[in-house]
């Protein structure tokens, strides 16, 4: 049980609050140890890298830097795929390039940041539970069940691709697939819930133009909610900030702006998890949810 | 012989009279369709390093044209218009007039990253769609992209803070782009978001707003990202 360096980026700190405070009791349920990441900076999103990519890289190896120079610790937990991809994209472009690491040392001097010297590694929060716990943990720790609540796992853009920057991913069995993504899946279904066949895990939700292209993101959320209905799901399970609040927005845009409605719930993994593990739906921030849920795990007994 | 596919030509190169007769034989409507040949001279030598001078654009001339990034492309799924592989393509040539045509969609790529993921050459499109459109915009063909507006607002917002907040990027990106902040769904969203929201998170979200969440050891970091960039930009575009 080694300890982690707990990033929750800007977004858990904003719009991602339910998000945040769900991990955090949901981590401290299941009794493992994290620790904040001390004065944390942005690791550049999905904007920055357009500017220019070695800001990208820059702002994520500091990060990394923050955790081994300041705080001696060798991982990094972030539950934002936007982060926890940028951290990873740093990570093997340093490792991988040299070029690319005496820059990041370069401008750390220079601005009298800590220097990033390599051996930190990045976890996702679902990689993390899955190496400590793995879904026998779960069962182990839960005091209720989902009851067979029908899920749509959904993973988004960041958590897989490109599959160049995860070389522990499509490692066999055991490994998470950047094609078929599952570590969601087996913890959620440890918890007792059913997960449905859903064709779009890795689609897109437009995160990055939310604001900027809103019809197109309106057109690829209600794919992804359309589809999960058709799967038979109830509930669409996230594990990214940007996704989420993307599906919630547009979800209500949809409505508002073209009439079409759909029932499918939104909630976070840790949200669900935390459920099964008798946390109160007000600690998880389910009712901070913009999607309302409450009727619904009323309905299958959850709460 | 009539044309039956004039889908494939383009339109501004067919040339159909409704009614003409020649010889004493008319041939009105389609039975005169001709189309003007086309004689491509305006290649342009340079584009291919313009675009590979273009951060994101670097690796297009690994292209060998197999088509995975458009078969895998999220935006060619919404509109079979937006087809990196053909654009790629007319980089390698140096066919601006034909890039140019497509210019209103170009920006719209999603970064789903689902192309570089599949490439088999590593030319990383999702990069060169971003190439493109800034080339876009600095040559003045088209405006400033909304999504080009968002970049720097969010990483005007990084190089002073460390951070960003989400409602003031939200707040200044409206601004920027002419978009009204009271918008139908915005405001029905809002709406829902704050019905069960506890005190305690409303009073935080709006300290945040006035108080914008800064890296305390920022210190000098975004002057020399600033400058790095510059230098950068400097470098590739003189």
């Amino acid at each position: 049980m080694a300890k982690v360096a707990y990033y929750p980026g800007c977004a858990l700190e904003g719009s991602g609050g339910p998000y945040d405070r769900s991990t955090r009791h949901l981590v401290k349920a299941l009794g493992l140890e994290m620790e904040n990441l001390r004065d944390y900076n942005c690791c550049g999103a999905m904007e920055v890298k357009n500017v220019h990519p070695m800001l990208q890289t820059y702002l994520s190896a500091r990060n990394l830097a923050i955790a081994s120079e300041q705080m001696g610790l060798d991982t990094v937990m972030a539950p934002c795929n936007g982060c926890y991809h940028n951290l990873k994209k740093a990570e093997f472009e340093t490792a991988t390039s040299q070029q690319v690491m005496d820059t990041v040392q370069d401008l750390a001097r220079k601005a009298d940041d800590p220097v990033y010297t390599g051996d930190v590694r990045t976890l996702h929060l679902l990689e993390w539970l899955m190496e400590e716990l793995g879904p026998d943990g779960i069962k182990q720790r839960m005091t209720r069940s989902l009851n067979g609540i029908r899920i749509a796992n959904y993973y988004g853009c960041m958590y897989t691709r490109p599959r160049q920057i995860f070389p522990e991913k499509d490692q066999g069995p055991g490994s998470e697939s950047s094609y078929q993504p599952h570590f969601m899946d087996d913890l959620l279904a440890a918890a007792g819930a059913v997960n449905v066949e859903y064709p779009l895990k890795t689609a897109c939700c437009g995160g990055a133009h939310t604001l900027s292209d809103s019809d197109t993101s309106t057109q690829l959320v209600l794919n992804l909610l359309q589809s999960a209905e058709d799967s038979g799901a109830e509930v669409i399970a996230t594990e990214c900030p940007t996704c989420h609040s993307g599906l919630e927005m547009h979800q209500v845009r949809a409505e508002t702006e073209f009439g079409i409605r759909t029932g499918v719930k939104v909630l976070y993994f840790t949200q669900l998890l935390g459920l099964a593990l008798g946390l109160s739906p007000r600690k998880l921030g389910i009712h901070e949810n913009v999607s309302d849920s409450i009727g619904l795990l009323k309905e299958k007994g959850v709460i | 012989m009539a044309i039956h596919e004039k889908s494939l030509i383009e339109t501004e190169r067919l040339l159909e009279h409704d009614s003409l007769v020649v010889d004493g034989v008319d041939v009105s409507g389609q039975w005169n369709t001709m189309i003007t040949p086309r004689t491509i001279v305006d290649y342009d030598d340079d584009f291919e390093a313009k675009i590979q001078s273009y951060v994101g654009g670097e690796y297009v001339h690994r292209c060998w044209q197999c088509g995975s990034c458009t078969n895998s492309c999220t935006m060619y799924a919404q509109n079979v218009q937006f087809n990196p592989r053909y654009w790629i393509y007319l980089t390698r040539l140096g066919l601006t007039d034909e890039l140019i045509k497509d210019k209103d969609i170009i920006w719209q790529c999603v970064s789903c990253n689902k192309c570089t993921n599949i490439c088999p050459k590593d030319v990383k499109p999702e990069g060169v769609m971003k190439a493109l459109s800034h080339w876009l915009e600095e040559e003045g063909i088209t405006e400033k992209s909304p999504s080009r507006i968002f970049d720097e607002e969010f990483t005007d917002q990084v190089y002073d803070y460390g951070r960003i907040e989400d409602s003031k990027v939200m707040k200044n990106f409206f601004k920027e782009s002419g978009q009204p902040l009271v918008q139908g769904w915005l405001v029905e969203f809002t709406k829902r978001m704050i019905k069960r929201l506890p005190v305690a998170h409303l009073v935080r979200l709006g300290t945040n707003v006035v108080f914008t969440p800064k890296t305390k050891s920022w210190g000098k970091t975004g002057e020399v990202l600033k400058a790095y960039v510059r230098e950068q930009k400097e470098a590739a575009h003189g």
